[in-house]
């Protein structure tokens, strides 16, 4: 068939040097890396390439804000402006203070830094899991499997929210880690599945038998052979749970189940904000534009990298 | 162009063609540009005229076909033009399209499993093809389907009509899809590959199929294969395409023993031949060119062992070779003759290992034995409700041995068993029941280190290039990879890789190369390089060259060949391409159904089978020489292999066996009761399992290898 | 068929036994009920506190295996024990499921459908304008966390109250307290309440769902079989209608099933923010009112209700695809 229906099969099959016997060096066909052909695929995206800046911004702003901020202005995320109770958006205080006179804008890069801190650890965790526990399960087969899977249909059971929300109400102020692990605990179960699947397949391939029928050992097949073949999965997968990661710290704050005042997150200031969202909605407009601008871009760019990575692909739209 | 040759004996003199095709061009969208696919391709068909047109992939030859029936996806761009009686068809609208698609011209497509839409049920689908165009009642329509799929072959049809398409097997699905093409007597008949995907008994049965239903409807027919044999069978005139052009037209006699283009030279060389199994291959070196990155000049020149400077500047067109209705697009078409040119072959004779010296079988030690072999497996239904149903047994008791320096071919249909086999045997477990033993080790008394020890001595290739070298690792890791398992340090990894490299027939430099950057043919041979990284004695070659185009196949082939003989290798060559493990095996064991049926030295067994599956087996595979295969007669086999779980009594063999259809009922009782033992046949340990075997030669004279003609040809 | 099912359910409803002990142990382990009643202002003597903890099942004194027998032999015969105020749970249980139902329900049912809808027409066309939009619409709501959404559609539904002159959107509860219109105005009235919660929880699902379907679509579009059935004579168009649609909803059934614990999760932020008094806002409440017998309470029904979208999704499965059904 000459149909390049896969631009990467296409590469595969064409962008082939002169081959066969002995002969050298293609004299004039360029062959294409893999990781050029994806950073070239992605640059063509307009929406992902905007969605990577705008998230490249945002860690910025998040990383040296608060510090910038207090240089320009003076103001923290805990310090009372005693003469500026409930001010709307003014050149001393960008986005407005509240009740008790808090800078509004140095709460809302507090509440981003935190929220892109647990996206990124929560993501990393859960994808790791899913990627050693997915592979490990469906490479081994038997009981190991069985096991497995059985413990990811019971956390798919068991209400995550509500497990969450108990134990994080016991956590103190420092207790974001905490959160952190706990999100990442109940995110990974699906992908854990999808991968999975994927090993079941990919231990069939030609390329993992003759690394077992050479001696390779079983963590060797899995580390060398398994897990880097599924990276575009997990790269795609583990962008995509930064978003939900967000998402979740922020519903638990919003319900007060999650990272504690005067520590402060998007999801908190939302929840502070609303009941006079009417009357002052600076209080948490600022908060939920940057939250939504923010999984927008983590989302976004994910589908970016899957059209980029997995060009055909049928799975998973964002989450 | 080609429309003006004189049309062949089936079409009367002077009538308009039926169909034509003129200057055809398909471009696809590339990542950097349009990609051509094809490029000005032309030819004609009266009524019930057969063209075959035969090319590697990439060379255009689908694309040309879907191009025909306006099925491109509308990114691609196609030019030129396409007439049946006169009405040009490209550009008209999809609806107007549609009602001559299916009913004036029909298409067969490839891999019919994804072909047929698995939620709709096969009489449904049929019939819809019935309804589209003729405005029957459902009912009517139904019952038309069901006439069709008992005309196209399918057992029991009404009833079978109720299934899903998972449910039918590759033959049976390639047969519901003939049925749906001629459902309503098309003009032209349009078979894209139609037998790729099968068993060669089963492509034996569609090709009579196609056969039948080009006489049933007329259709002028127009059958696209990489597999010259095929045509040599059944087309009347042939068109080989290379990098989107068509480079030699004709009549497909005088083409097959006169080619005057060097690619179909080269072609027609590279193919193993079971009738001629000493002969030589030659390999066509290289790969064909990135058809984004066309050369100037003729795109087969890097390949060309007989190009010359005005090659690299002009692309040659397709042009009438001297006195004859043929066509080739070489710019030295004049000088060739027969494959010689100036007197010497278009393509040397490579050189082939001298035979090693051949010391009695019976005096050479066992590499492998196995003994009453047998492996079950569980089988379960359903994919996401998935439950176990029972056990089916695989491999059924099989016993062969292959001693130090010798190739078996392991031989059969998929299904029979024979992937299971060796999977057992590399995993160098334990079997249920039998007994394995490896360089005179018993398998089974193994401890965990023995057996670690042991996985040194037997190693593998696989059929897939593509699938067997992990597309992460370069190629210098995947080499080394087996030296690393056992802890072979950095340096010596290094040096070994390079050595391997050299005696597969690639540089050192092809060690930081990614697998994507390689060609299958060099991938092949990657694959051979590191099975033979821990030097082991036995290699087992699963369907190594099956998954490569012919051009690349051969130099595989000649390779394997040649580390035989040097290292000493014994060979373990599983394989369906009958042709092929004729050329490579020493011997041959035929396996049907989980059992072996017949086993013995190849040229006995290849040259005197006596099992009647090994016949059919023999009969049923085409030879590249149109006068040859339009000679032979085929034994052709009823229905598929048996189910697994529910094998016939007796032989297992005869539910399809046309001797026992031709037995007196007070014979045929001793195949339904008594299960047929391997027993020995005329000379040496020829051994088969029938209980009325007798000696019938299938292939055509001077087909048998004698000793004295091997080493006149090695 | 029917006695896979029966496994199948077997299966899960181990599971829903595993997580509601878990999170029954996880509950009376995090939660302080006692730490309710020693705030309380006159102090009371630590005997009496003891006494009545001991009463409700929630004593930490007493040994949690013997608890939990003690609920769990309740739950088993229909009693799921009291409130930390002493109320009886079953009393409030069934009016709350039956409202935190209906916005599931309801909420699931649209999510779904409007999203395959979306999706479909956004693949047959894609790369047009309609495709651009649901696209970047689907996205805006994949990337909106429930809660927000919630008060964005209050604040909408203010603008249009306003500009209506009248309260047409309710956001406040799920119908009007001591309202008597007969039962068209009731209907009405509940109607007018149940459309803002309801969408806060189905735009979510939509966007995810439309994306799928969006592409299990596109896979079909390129698949070999939609061409047979175009070189069968079909066009284009009819080919995707009568052979691919069906097709491409095949990779729903197993979506739906993971996205009903979204669903839940997203449904407890809308009661909340609504006001509807129903399961999610009862666990809320009861977290923070240190409540066991109600927070487990909650996971026995979170848990049962996406034992039943599983089993419900198995079942389309096999509805939708031949090749996954059983011949028993």
């Amino acid at each position: 068939m000459s149909l390049p229906t896969d631009p990467f099969l296409a590469a595969d099959h064409r962008l082939v040097p002169s081959a066969g016997g002995r002969t050298g060096a293609p004299e004039d066909v360029v062959v294409l890396g893999r990781r050029r052909l994806v950073l070239a695929r992605l640059r063509r995206n307009r929406a992902a390439m905007a969605a990577l800046v705008v998230l490249v911004l945002l860690v910025v702003a998040a990383v040296l804000g608060p510090v910038t901020y207090r240089w320009i202005t003076g103001w923290g995320y805990i310090g009372q402006d005693r003469t500026a109770l409930l001010q709307p958006p003014s050149a001393e205080h960008w986005f407005g203070t509240t009740l008790i006179g808090v800078d509004v804008f140095a709460q809302t890069l507090r509440g981003l830094q935190k929220s892109l801190l647990i996206g990124f650890l929560a993501a990393v965790i859960s994808t790791g899991l899913a990627a050693v526990v997915g592979a490990f399960a469906g490479y081994l087969g038997g009981w190991v499997d069985r096991g497995l899977m059985w413990l990811v249909d019971l956390l798919l059971v068991i209400p995550a929210f509500l497990v969450v929300a108990v134990l994080g109400r016991g956590l103190g102020e420092a207790g974001w880690p905490v959160l952190t692990l706990l999100i990442a605990l109940f995110a990974w179960m699906i992908t854990a599945r999808i991968v999975r699947g994927t090993t079941l397949s990919l231990r069939e391939r030609e390329f993992v038998l003759a690394a077992r029928f050479s001696g390779v050992s079983v963590p060797g097949i899995v580390f060398r052979h398994l897990i880097p073949n599924m990276s575009s999965l997990l790269i795609i997968d583990a962008t995509i749970t930064v978003a939900t990661a967000i998402i979740a710290e922020s519903g638990l704050s919003y319900f007060g189940f999650g990272v504690r005042p005067p520590d402060v997150s998007l999801g908190s200031m939302i929840a502070v904000g609303t009941p006079s969202a009417f009357t002052s909605p600076w209080l948490f407009m600022f908060a939920g534009g940057l939250l939504v601008l923010t999984t927008l871009a983590v989302s976004v760019l994910g589908d970016g990298l899957r059209d980029a990575l997995d060009p055909g692909s049928t799975r998973r739209a964002g989450r | 162009m080609i429309r003006q040759e004189p049309t062949t004996s089936r079409a009367p003199e002077g009538t308009a063609p039926l169909f034509e095709v003129r200057d055809l061009t398909v471009a696809f969208v590339g990542e950097s540009g349009p990609v051509p696919a094809v490029r000005g391709l032309s030819y004609a068909l009266s009524r019930g005229e057969v063209l075959g047109i035969v090319g590697e992939s990439g060379s255009g030859k689908s694309a040309s076909a879907l191009a025909v029936m306006g099925l491109l996806p509308s990114s691609a761009t196609v030019s030129g033009s396409v007439r049946l009686r006169g009405e040009e068809l490209l550009g008209l609208s999809d609806r107007r399209l549609a009602r001559i698609r299916g009913s004036r011209i029909a298409m067969v497509f490839q891999d019919p499993l994804s072909a047929l839409t698995p939620v709709h049920r096969i009489g449904d689908q049929v019939a819809e093809a019935v309804r589209i165009h003729q405005g029957v009642s459902a009912a009517a329509a139904h019952d038309r389907a069901v006439e069709l799929l008992d005309a196209v072959g399918i057992p029991n049809a009404a009833q079978r009509a109720r299934a899903y398409p998972h449910e039918f097997s590759g033959g049976m699905r390639q047969r519901v899809m003939i049925a749906m093409a001629i459902a309503n007597d098309p003009d032209v008949l349009i078979a894209d590959e139609p037998t790729t995907a099968l068993d060669v008994t089963v492509q034996a049965q569609v090709l009579a199929l196609l056969e039948t239903a080009r006489r049933m409807t007329g259709a002028a027919t127009v059958v696209i294969t990489h597999d010259l044999a095929v045509v040599a069978g059944i087309a009347d005139r042939i068109v080989v395409m290379y990098a989107g052009k068509a480079v030699e037209s004709g009549p497909v006699v005088p083409v097959y023993a006169d080619p005057r283009m060097p690619y179909t030279i080269g072609l027609l060389g590279s193919v193993p031949r079971l009738d001629r199994p000493g002969r030589p291959l030659t390999p066509i070196e290289g790969a064909p060119p990135d058809l984004a990155r066309l050369p100037q000049g003729c795109p087969f020149v890097s390949r060309c062992p007989v190009n010359v400077p005005v090659c690299r500047t002009i692309e040659p067109a397709l042009e009438p070779v001297a006195r004859s209705d043929r066509r080739a697009a070489c710019h030295r078409r004049g000088e060739i003759a027969f494959g010689r040119i100036g007197g010497a072959p278009v393509f040397p004779l490579p050189e082939i290992a001298s035979a090693r010296e051949e010391s009695p079988r019976d005096g050479r030690p066992a590499v492998l034995e196995v003994r009453q072999l047998v492996k079950r497996h569980p089988i379960t239904t359903g994919v996401v409700l998935r439950r176990r149903i029972g056990t089916i047994t695989a491999v059924d008791g099989i016993s062969f041995d292959i001693r130090e320096g010798e190739a078996l071919g392991l031989v059969g249909e998929s299904g029979c068993g024979k992937t299971t086999t060796v999977m057992q045997l590399l995993e160098l477990a334990a079997p249920e029941e039998g007994r394995v033993s490896m360089l005179g080790r018993d398998i089974a008394s193994l401890s965990r280190d023995g057996r670690k020890h042991l996985r040194r001595e037997v190693q593998v290739v696989f059929q897939d290039p593509f699938a067997s070298l992990d597309p992460r690792l370069p190629v210098g890791d995947i080499i080394a990879e087996p030296l690393r398992a056992f802890g072979v340090s950095l340096d010596r990894r290094h040096g070994r890789v390079r050595d391997l490299l050299d005696l597969v027939g690639l540089s050192a430099e092809h060690a930081n190369r990614y697998p994507a950057d390689l060609s299958g043919g060099q991938r092949q041979r990657i694959g051979i390089a590191r099975a033979l990284a821990l030097e082991p004695r036995l290699l087992v070659l699963d369907e190594p060259v099956s998954a490569l185009d012919v051009s690349i196949q051969a130099g595989v082939l000649n390779l394997l060949e040649h580390l035989k003989v040097h290292l000493g290798l014994a060979y373990l060559f599983v394989g369906h391409d009958l042709s092929v493990v004729r050329h490579v095996a020493d011997r041959v064991a035929v396996m049907y159904a989980g059992r072996l049926v017949e086993v013995g030295d190849a040229d006995e067994v290849f040259g005197h089978p006596t099992h009647p599956y090994t016949q059919a087996l023999l009969s049923a595979v085409p030879i590249p020489e149109p006068g040859t295969e339009r000679q032979r007669t085929r034994i052709l086999l009823d229905g598929d292999l048996p189910d697994p779980a529910d094998l016939p009594s007796g032989c297992r063999f005869r539910s399809r066996c046309p001797l026992f259809a031709r037995l007196p009922p007070e014979r045929r009782r001793r195949c339904s009761d008594v299960d047929p033992p391997l027993e020995p046949r005329s000379t040496g340990d020829h051994q088969s399992a029938c209980h009325w075997a007798r000696d019938n030669p299938i292939l055509p004279a001077g087909a048998g290898r004698s000793r004295t003609g091997r080493s006149d040809t090695d | 068929m029917g006695r896979f099912l029966l496994r199948r359910l077997v299966h899960h409803l181990v599971l829903v036994f595993v997580a509601v002990t878990l999170a029954y142990v996880l509950a009376s382990l995090a939660l302080d009920p006692r730490s309710r009643y020693e705030g309380r202002n006159p102090p009371a003597p630590p005997a009496v506190i003891d006494a009545q903890l001991s009463e409700y099942g929630v004593n930490d004194e007493d040994p949690l295996p013997e608890r939990y027998v003690h609920w769990m032999g309740g739950v088993l015969r229909g009693d799921f024990g009291t409130t930390v105020t002493g109320g009886s749970i079953n009393d409030e249980l069934w009016s709350r499921a039956l409202v935190s139902l209906r916005l599931l329900v309801i909420g699931s049912v649209l999510g779904a459908a409007v999203g395959v809808l979306v999706g479909v027409v956004s693949a047959v066309k894609q790369h047009s304008f309609i495709d651009r939009l649901f696209t970047a619409v689907s996205f805006f709501f994949i990337a909106t966390p429930v809660f927000f959404t919630a008060v964005l559609l209050k604040f909408g539904a203010l603008q249009v109250n306003e500009a209506a002159g009248e309260t047409v959107l309710f956001y406040t509860g799920y119908e009007t307290p001591g309202l008597e219109a007969g039962f068209w105005g009731t209907v009405t009235d509940q109607v007018a309440h149940l459309i803002l919660p309801t969408l806060s929880i189905a735009l979510g699902l939509t966007a995810l769902v439309s994306r799928y379907q969006r592409n299990a679509m596109l896979d079909v579009l390129n698949s070999d079989f939609l061409r047979t059935a175009q070189a069968k004579g079909l066009t284009r168009r009819q080919a995707l209608y009568r052979h691919g649609l069906r097709t491409a909803l095949i990779p729903m059934a197993p979506l739906l099933a993971y996205s009903f614990g979204t669903l839940v999760v997203g449904a407890t932020f809308t009661e909340k923010i609504f006001g509807w008094h129903g399961m999610g806002e009862w666990v809320v409440d009861s977290i923070t009112r240190d409540d066991i017998n109600v927070t487990a309470t909650v996971a026995l029904f979170t848990a049962v209700f996406v034992l039943f979208a599983a089993l419900l999704s198995d079942v389309l499965h096999a509805v939708l695809d031949p090749r996954v059904r059983v011949t028993a």
